[in-house]
């Protein structure tokens, strides 16, 4: 791989001169372009953005942000987004090639990169095909537009006359129209309008069909893939070595004798950001190795207890948020129940370590890296090292799966740091295992503390629900947000924690739950103090919110004598909602399961969960049945099956392997995972002290079930079954015990210890 | 030193104690193995060394003279790929995609021995490497899939 040329920018000349922008009449205007168009998005509005355009278009509304067109035909596809893993690539240009009707193999698509591409922020949330996707589906269809009124100006006859075909517009009779003909000049430079004529969902060619993902035969083929895969000429190694601790401080380091190691070409030390850089990689670790040996360090006991979180978390200053406070007199008459949930801090732990590499050339730095977002690492790699933002260009390289906030950014910062150090050497920074576990922001450890009761009927009455966490992003944006940046002698300060706000939420995303409830509040206790290094990851605080909602929801079900999936449809209205549990159920046959024996399998239990991503996004719900092994506490997954409603689909199989990932891994967070500490240090610091889902626990079948909604808007999914599932095991172990588990990871300890085994 | 690798001998200019992954990657310039751990934990590096399925991050080079190291370059490539990759490709059997190579040669030396591997067996082979994405029915899948086509090999009928 070699760094990218930046594109041919297009002449300035308006071919269409006179009104300055193109005005396109769309009569007949399909009625998923107005749902489209009136899609909820977030995120900020800079100036001068139009706030009625679709999706992205709204932060940049010149359609040659997104599709460009050159005169020999090659059509490129431009997105801020990036591949995670999670087949946005592949997406994304299904929906171009579908508006454009073109074939996907006529596309290059270019993702995230401060040069090229639009600043779409991060690829989070959920959002990279409501926001992007939109775009990019309103862009290309307006194209098209464009090139259709192009030749009909030429043939001279109408547009509606003209029609598409494999990248040319041809006339009644017969005439064609390349689109590389077509487009001169800056036609595609123009403002997009706010309604598009797109393609009629019903007659998808490309969206809606499982493709094949474009990334995948490199993949599996060993082609460089990664920015791990890099090998720009005359690239060197750096290897970092972290503090042990948080906050610990560089006391000496002894650097002569690494300095004569073989292959040594530098070491770095800045305040306590200590490094060293080599002609091999393998130099370099045996370096960084020497080195770590050489440091002495100063450090502080200051982490709090991990033995006791819930009572450490609930203990610490709060900022309390009132995130739904609709408390009536409640009817009451039947039972009340109470309970307190917790999970601990959660590793992102990437396969893949993090890694980048950087070229500092003629004073212009170039960054590629597998950050989630490559404008806001920009920022604050030039506000590290005092650079103008236009010296520093970040490029987007794929790394492995991120799941959130992990290394990518401080790795990315430290390549920087080093490229800054050997100027002109392209130097690779790879970031060791330990390091990561140690090192990566984690998800933060949350507690959640639930009052309701019920009325007469065995209807929820009333409903008070507290949870307690960080912030769920410390994302760049300020260089203080890099570790890096936090370690140099003249160090950048942490920027304040911020919570995110309500509708999406970070500690309280999905804290209110979908359900009709005649009375509830819903308060956010906000924890500034973070003793521990935190940030997003996937679902935010959506994972526990729904985890301990959809617990509870079978708890007072089981104290109204109701059925668990009754009991949720008896409080539902949104028939999207009802459609997805009544389909998760239905395909399970949960109303077949074996109750009790005979019948039912010794130590197997049924559970059900249900949640509406961030109450805006996907519909996700998970039935789940596992064995409980009695002796030695063991739960396994056997069978899941879940439903998916996620609007417009764009590719079946890709929905579906993300919310068969999502399933298990969030099983694997559920039973197995939890970071540790002692008072001063991490010490869970890879696979072994971090143990994760290997295949022997992996479910006999799984199935996922999309609902299909032609024409809705997308509804994020990525993140959709991270709560679902992780409430559905717990429920279902509560089913197979009798026992419930309010502590996050279900583990065998726990387990055994509450069947007194 | 010399290494086999892929069927081609290489002169390895290298610290014998330099585990095989840097060499793979490092010096012959294959990006398959892929460091995960270092410390043979989670497969990512997973190489063949005469048939068996090998963490190539905790193995030093010294102890690989006169042995046949294949990668998953040696098992096909884009053009041409093998069956455990087109069981992959037709399965999509990957997220990030980061742990496939391991877990394909994890799988290979597996149904080479037996191409009749059953689903328990080939779950119980899996299980030294990790997937984080949550990819685990899917690569299920396609080992079962490369394990019909090299059945259908082996018994001498076109693919
Ligand atoms: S990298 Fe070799 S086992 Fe993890
Ligand atoms: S596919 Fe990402 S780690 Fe397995």
């Amino acid at each position: 791989m070699s760094a990218a040329a930046a594109p041919a920018i297009l002449s300035r000349r308006r071919v269409l001169a006179g009104s300055g922008a193109l005005i396109l009449s769309f009569s007949s205007l399909p009625p998923a372009a107005a749902q489209q168009n009136a899609q909820q998005q977030k995120g900020g509005k800079p100036a001068g953005a139009t706030p009625q355009l679709p999706g992205d278009l709204k932060k940049s509304p010149l359609l040659d942000s997104w599709i460009r067109i050159d005169a020999n035909g090659a059509i490129t596809v431009f997105t801020g987004k990036a591949e995670l893993g999670q087949g946005i690539k592949t997406a994304l240009l299904q929906i171009a090639a579908e508006q454009l009707d073109v074939d996907l193999k006529q596309l290059t698509l270019i993702t995230a990169d401060t040069s090229r591409t639009p600043n779409e922020g991060f690829t989070a949330g959920s959002h990279s095909l409501q926001d992007s996707g939109t775009a990019i589906m309103n862009a290309a269809a307006q194209v098209r537009q464009i090139l259709f009124a192009q030749a009909a100006q030429r043939a001279g006859v109408p547009a509606e006359q003209m029609k598409t075909d494999n990248a040319a517009v041809v006339a009644p009779n017969g005439q064609r129209f390349g689109y590389g003909e077509l487009v001169s000049g800056d036609m595609l430079h123009v403002q997009a309008a706010p309604q598009s004529p797109l393609a009629d969902p019903h007659a998808y060619r490309v969206m809606n069909h499982a493709i094949q993902r474009v990334d995948i035969p490199a993949k599996v083929t060993g082609v460089a893939a990664y920015v791990q895969d890099m090998r720009l000429p005359g690239m060197v190694h750096g290897r970092i070595v972290r503090p042990p601790s948080y906050g610990a401080k560089l006391a000496s380091v002894d650097t002569a004798a690494v300095e004569k190691m073989p292959g040594v070409l530098k070491v770095v030390r800045d305040g306590n950001f200590l490094a060293v850089v080599a002609e091999r990689e393998f130099f370099a670790i045996e370096a960084m190795r020497a080195l770590a040996v050489a440091a002495r360090w100063q450090e502080t006991a200051k982490l709090p207890d991990a033995g006791n979180l819930a009572a450490v978390l609930t203990g610490l200053p709060s900022q309390d948020i009132t995130v739904l406070d609709n408390q009536q007199q409640s009817a009451g008459g039947g039972k009340s129940l109470e309970a307190t949930y917790t999970r601990p801090y959660l590793s992102h732990g990437s396969i893949g370590p993090s890694c980048a590499v950087a070229q500092l050339d003629n004073g212009a730095l170039t960054v590629w890296t597998h950050t989630q977002g490559v404008y806001p690492d920009r920022d604050a790699i030039a506000e590290m090292l005092r650079m103008p933002k236009e010296q520093v260009r970040c490029i987007h390289v794929e790394g492995s799966g991120c799941y959130g906030h992990n290394g990518a950014d401080d790795a990315a910062a430290d390549a920087a740091l080093l490229a800054r150090a050997l100027p002109g050497r392209p130097v690779r920074v790879q970031w060791m295992r330990e390091q990561e576990h140690v090192w990566e922001p984690f998800g933060p450890a949350m507690v959640v503390k639930v009052k309701a009761s019920l009325d007469a009927g065995g209807r929820i009455a009333d409903w008070d629900y507290g949870v307690w966490s960080n912030t769920h992003s410390t994302r760049p944006g300020p260089a203080g947000a890099l570790l890096a940046a936090r370690d140099l002698a003249s160090p950048f300060p942490q920027p304040p924690p911020k919570p995110i706000p309500m509708p999406e939420g970070g500690g309280d995303r999905n804290s209110i739950p979908l359900y009709q409830l005649p009375s509830a509040r819903v308060i956010y206790h906000f924890l500034p103090a973070m003793p521990v290094r935190v940030s997003a990851l996937r679902a935010l605080g959506a994972h526990m919110n729904v985890f301990a909602i959809e617990s509870f929801t079978d708890e007072l079900a089981a104290a109204a004598g109701a059925d668990p999936v009754a009991f949720r449809l008896k409080h539902l209205g949104d028939e999207r909602a009802r459609e997805v549990i009544s389909t998760a159920a239905d395909r399970f046959g949960w109303a077949a399961r074996p109750r009790q024996t005979p019948g039912r399998p010794p130590g197997h239990g049924y559970g059900f969960a249900f949640a509406r991503y961030k109450n805006l996004a996907a519909y996700c719900a998970v039935a789940c049945e596992v064995e409980v092994e009695r002796h030695t506490g063991r739960a396994r997954m056997v069978r899941a099956v879940a439903a998916v409603d996620a609007g417009q689909v764009v590719n079946p199989d890709g929905l579906v392997n993300q919310i068969e990932g999502a399933i298990l891994q969030s099983m694997s967070w559920t039973l197995f995972e939890s970071v540790t500490f002692d008072a001063t240090r991490i010490t869970s610091i890879d696979w072994a002290t971090y143990p994760a889902l290997r295949f022997s626990a992996v479910p006999n079948a799984m199935e996922v079930h999309i609902i299909d909604r032609p024409g809705a808007p997308f509804l994020g999914a990525g993140e959709a079954g991270q709560g679902p599932s992780a409430a559905a095991l717990g429920n279902a172990i509560a089913d197979a015990t009798g026992q419930r588990l309010r502590d996050l990871p279900l583990s065998r300890e726990r387990i055994r210890a509450a069947l007194g085994a | 030193m010399k290494l086999n690798v892929n069927g081609q001998p290489h002169d390895i200019d290298a610290d014998p104690r330099t585990p095989l992954l840097y060499v793979l990657r490092g010096d012959l310039q294959l990006n398959a193995a892929k460091f995960g751990c270092g410390l043979g934990q989670c497969g990512a590096c997973t190489v063949l060394v005469d048939g068996e399925a090998t963490f190539s991050c905790v193995t030093p080079i010294l102890a690989l003279e006169g042995k046949g190291i294949v990668t998953l370059e040696g098992l096909g490539s884009n053009d041409h790929p093998a069956p455990i990759q087109r069981a992959f490709i037709a399965e999509q059997a990957a997220q990030c995609g980061y742990c496939i190579a391991g877990m394909m040669m994890r799988a290979q030396a597996l149904l080479q021995k037996n191409p009749h591997a059953g689903d328990a067996e080939i779950r119980a082979a899996l299980e030294p490497n990790l997937c984080r994405c949550g990819t685990h029915m899917r690569i299920l899948r396609a080992v079962r899939r490369a394990a019909q086509m090299m059945q259908t090999a082996q018994a001498g009928e076109p693919q």
